[in-house]
């Protein structure tokens, strides 16, 4: 069975290409526009990894984060964080959320495979 | 991994096109506010969000492009450099250069579209000492790796920090990505943290490995296994030394380091020069070096217009299709049934029903392309800024009503006659701080920009507070030119129409500024195509003020439906004033200007519509039919017709694409019964108009003498046919 990425980015081109590039590789992939859209896809089926922005309208990643964890269902799902350099206090911000790594902006499709397959089993 | 990501390359471009608009704004709200840090973050935000795609879709000039922004952003992010008004020029022409970027490689142009010297700056400005390109390949320090391929052991002790899995990391997985570096010939399990089984929580790391590991990747490749948790976990690693290779290995990071430490604290001003300028030199060559990377954007054709619509709006209209399918499919059953009462009562609900559907869906998917006309309003706030440096004037831009929405073709279309109508108050208008000051104004002058909706239109209005438009010179200009005679009594109303004659320089009439013959004949055009009305006020020393009265959308209008004679046509509502059968008291014919009809004592031009479309009427004498009173820009006219057939929405159909452009038509729609009915261009009739009561009055004739009328009959025949 395919394993399944939520991915959860406002900006829809991101999306769209990390979204092609992981049903490429044979993932299933749901999307959310924002932290509260990504909390509601959250709906206790199987998610087997997490992709989110940090920065984002309505509800940023950070708090996006934290409610993954305080879902009882995704309280050990991966999640990778979009970062860029330049952001090291939200990705410490986020780590102490419940983050497990992150993914450096810019990147290509290669590094990002690579990246998932070091948190995922 | 093959990858085409041209597919979202268009969606990348919208975003980027839209995150430069964000940092000229904000530029324009820092240098107002001199430094505000909350702009600062918002204009990093945008650049770093264009740097990342740009990255993924491998356009690496806008990626050094922005990168150099970045840096500099940054120093003044972080107040080690301080805001100038120099440095916020620069980032404005930054914006500038971002815009040429993204202009050419979304017309499929990777090269650096002539931004490179802007991109020395960039990077001059941000890091004087900083000597080495911007980093375009993250990981380029491979490159520089050591090629040996060489044997190593290293011991290696991990200990997780205790709440490793409440982060969704498995530590196990560490363990086989290290395994796959080489063999790991020894795993050993530590325990010591572990507490008695009564106290364990399951959710808790307690536990360390103590690993030794064979491989040939280097230290780095084996810290990189770490790089989720080496801040919060303990890891030691250290080669093991073997016989010989310590003395080489170990010290290669620092060696290297050393060294090109040792380049920079000796580089010279000279070298340093043309350093720096080296990155720039070798971009063009480095693009197509790189391009076997994936993610490339292959050229495009001319940008596709696309529209984002929320899910929102799709879902509404999805749904109000889905009632329309359900009540087409109790028609169809209906019909099977035959033609019983009950059948036919289901039928008469369902059709009541699907045209209750039809109009809302008629309505939703119009608003669809309605956008906030903020997208025109908001850059103008740069164009204003530049002009008033250019002309030595200081102005503040207000803006009100940016959340009104229109069509988007209009909103498209209206920003060039904006653009016309701000540069002719910048220029023209508005004076210099010492002659503002001279007539006891306030020195910055004052430039309105609003929208609003009235009734079922939108109402533009570009006012401003300068030296008002001199009668008395536009009238003695017209005389120069030819237009009026002199002596002969002119309304307000006819010096402004002079003001839209082609040629006619509102600079040079107007305003001593010899300027740059923006013609308002042109912004009256353009309002026209837009089926819009514009008028103008202006108060000597007082302002100018421009106001364009635009319908929400060209797709459909509100129409009244006339008959003259044998056929029917439709005046855009937006237009009419109102309509009477006038009495005999009513009527006069006035020598230069043909017959008025006047209403409640302003006279009005009667124009017969039959004599101007070619047509033979029902009435000849007005007093036996109808005036239909419309608005023809800043004037009024009144339209001689048989009889009102109806009043309601029609769907615009372009006379051009079926047939030819018509003037003193807009389009065609098909009426209920499945007649072909013509909308008429108000503007275009008003102007016919005048043009043949000059000619019966033996006025100069304009040099747009219009054709007559009875040749369009020939095309709708044919059309309707």
């Amino acid at each position: 069975m395919s394993k399944t990425v939520l991915v959860v980015d406002d900006s829809a081109s991101m999306r769209m290409m990390i979204g092609h590039t992981l049903a490429q590789a044979g993932f299933t992939v749901l999307e959310g526009g924002n932290g509260q859209e990504g909390l509601d896809r959250l709906t206790g089926k199987k998610v087997d990894l997490i992709i989110t922005d940090l920065n984002m309208p309505v509800m940023d990643g950070i708090q996006f984060i934290s409610g993954v964890r305080a879902k009882r269902e995704y309280k050990f799902t991966p999640v990778l964080m979009l970062t860029t350099e330049s952001q090291g206090e939200k990705k410490q911000a986020a780590k102490a959320a419940g983050a497990t790594g992150w993914l450096t902006k810019p990147f290509n499709p290669e590094q990002m495979l690579a990246v998932i397959a070091k948190v995922l089993p | 991994m093959d990858l085409d990501l041209s597919r979202f390359s268009q969606s990348f471009f919208e975003e980027a096109a839209e995150n430069a608009a964000t940092i000229e704004s904000s530029l324009l709200e820092l240098e107002r506010s001199g430094g505000d840090r909350e702009c600062l973050h918002r204009i990093f935000r945008a650049a770093h969000s264009i740097k990342g795609g740009s990255g993924t879709f491998g356009l690496d000039a806008l990626q050094h492009f922005t990168h150099a922004m970045e840096s500099l952003l940054d120093r003044l992010r972080e107040g080690t450099m301080a805001t100038t008004p120099e440095l916020v020029g620069l980032l404005f022409r930054a914006c500038d250069g971002l815009r040429r970027l993204l202009q050419a490689a979304t017309a499929g142009d990777l090269s650096d579209a002539g931004t490179a010297p802007l991109l020395r700056e960039l990077l001059a400005t941000a890091a004087p000492i900083e000597i080495e390109p911007p980093a375009a390949v993250p990981d380029s320090g491979e490159l520089s790796r050591p090629l040996e391929r060489r044997r190593r052991v290293y011991d290696i002790r991990f200990v997780p920090d205790q709440g490793i899995f409440q982060r969704g990391l498995d530590p196990v997985l560490l363990l086989r990505d290290l395994a796959a570096l080489g063999a790991m010939q020894k795993c050993e399990v530590q325990l010591r943290g572990l507490p008695p089984l009564a106290e364990v929580d399951p959710e808790v790391c307690y536990i360390g490995w103590q690993l030794e590991l064979s491989t040939e990747s280097d230290e780095s490749a084996v810290r990189d296994i770490f790089s989720f948790v080496e801040d919060t976990s303990q890891i030691e690693v250290s080669e093991r030394p073997t016989a010989g290779s310590a003395a080489v290995a170990a010290p290669s990071d620092a060696a290297r380091g050393g060294a090109s430490g040792l380049a920079h604290a000796t580089s010279s001003a000279a070298a340093t020069a043309e350093q720096l300028a080296a990155p720039t030199a070798g971009l063009p060559a480095a693009a197509p070096a790189t391009s076997g990377t994936g993610g490339r954007v292959p050229p495009t054709k001319a940008a596709a217009a696309t529209l984002r619509v929320s899910v929102e709006k799709l879902d509404e209209l999805v749904n109000l299709v889905g009632e329309l399918v359900i009540a087409q499919s109790v028609i169809s059953h209906a019909l099977e049934e035959g033609t019983n009462a009950d059948a036919l009562a289901r039928m008469r609900e369902a059709v009541a029903e699907m045209e209750r559907h039809t109009r809302e869906l008629q309505e939703r998917v119009l608003s669809v392309r309605m956008v906030p006309i903020g997208t025109v309003f908001n850059r103008f706030q740069r164009l204003v800024r530049d002009l008033g440096q250019q002309c030595g004037k200081r102005i503040t831009l207000h803006i009100a009503g940016e959340e009104t929405e229109m069509d988007k073709g209009i909103v498209e279309q209206i920003a060039d006659p904006l653009t016309h109508l701000i540069r002719n108050a910048i220029d023209h208008g508005l004076e210099t701080p010492s002659d503002r000051l001279a007539t006891s104004k306030h020195e910055v002058g004052t430039l309105r920009l609003t929208a609003s909706h009235q009734g079922g239109s939108v109402v533009i209005e570009v006012a401003d507070d300068g030296r008002g438009i001199d009668w008395q010179r536009v009238r003695d200009k017209g005389v120069a030119r030819g237009l009026l005679q002199p002596g002969a009594s002119v309304t307000e109303e006819q010096l402004r129409e002079l003001l839209f004659a082609p040629g006619f320089s509102t600079a040079a009439a107007v305003t001593d500024i010899s300027g740059r013959g923006v013609g308002m004949d042109v912004v009256r055009r353009n309002v026209d195509a837009l089926s819009g009305t514009l008028t103008m006020t202006s108060e000597l020393g007082k302002g100018t003020r421009v106001r364009i009265k635009l319908p929400l959308t060209l797709a459909i209008v509100d129409g009244l439906t006339l008959r003259v004679g044998s056929r029917v046509f439709v005046l855009p509502l937006l237009a009419v004033v109102e309509s009477f059968r006038p009495s005999r008291e009513q009527l006069k014919t006035v020598l230069g200007s043909g017959e008025v009809v006047r209403v409640r004592s302003e006279p009005i031009p009667l124009a017969r519509l039959y004599a101007l479309l070619g047509l033979v009427p029902d009435q000849v004498d007005p007093c036996k039919a109808l005036v239909v009173v419309v608005e023809a820009g800043s004037s009024k006219l009144g339209l001689l017709v048989d009889e009102i057939v109806s009043q309601g929405q029609v769907v615009v159909k372009s006379l051009e694409t079926h047939y030819r452009k018509v003037d003193g038509i807009m389009g065609a729609t098909i009426l209920g019964d499945g007649q072909v009915g013509l909308i008429l261009d108000i503007e275009a009739l008003a102007r016919r108009s005048a043009v043949d009561s000059l000619e019966r009055s033996g006025a100069p004739l304009g040099p747009q003498a219009l054709g007559r009328g009875s040749d369009i009959w020939q095309g709708v025949t044919h059309d309707g046919a």
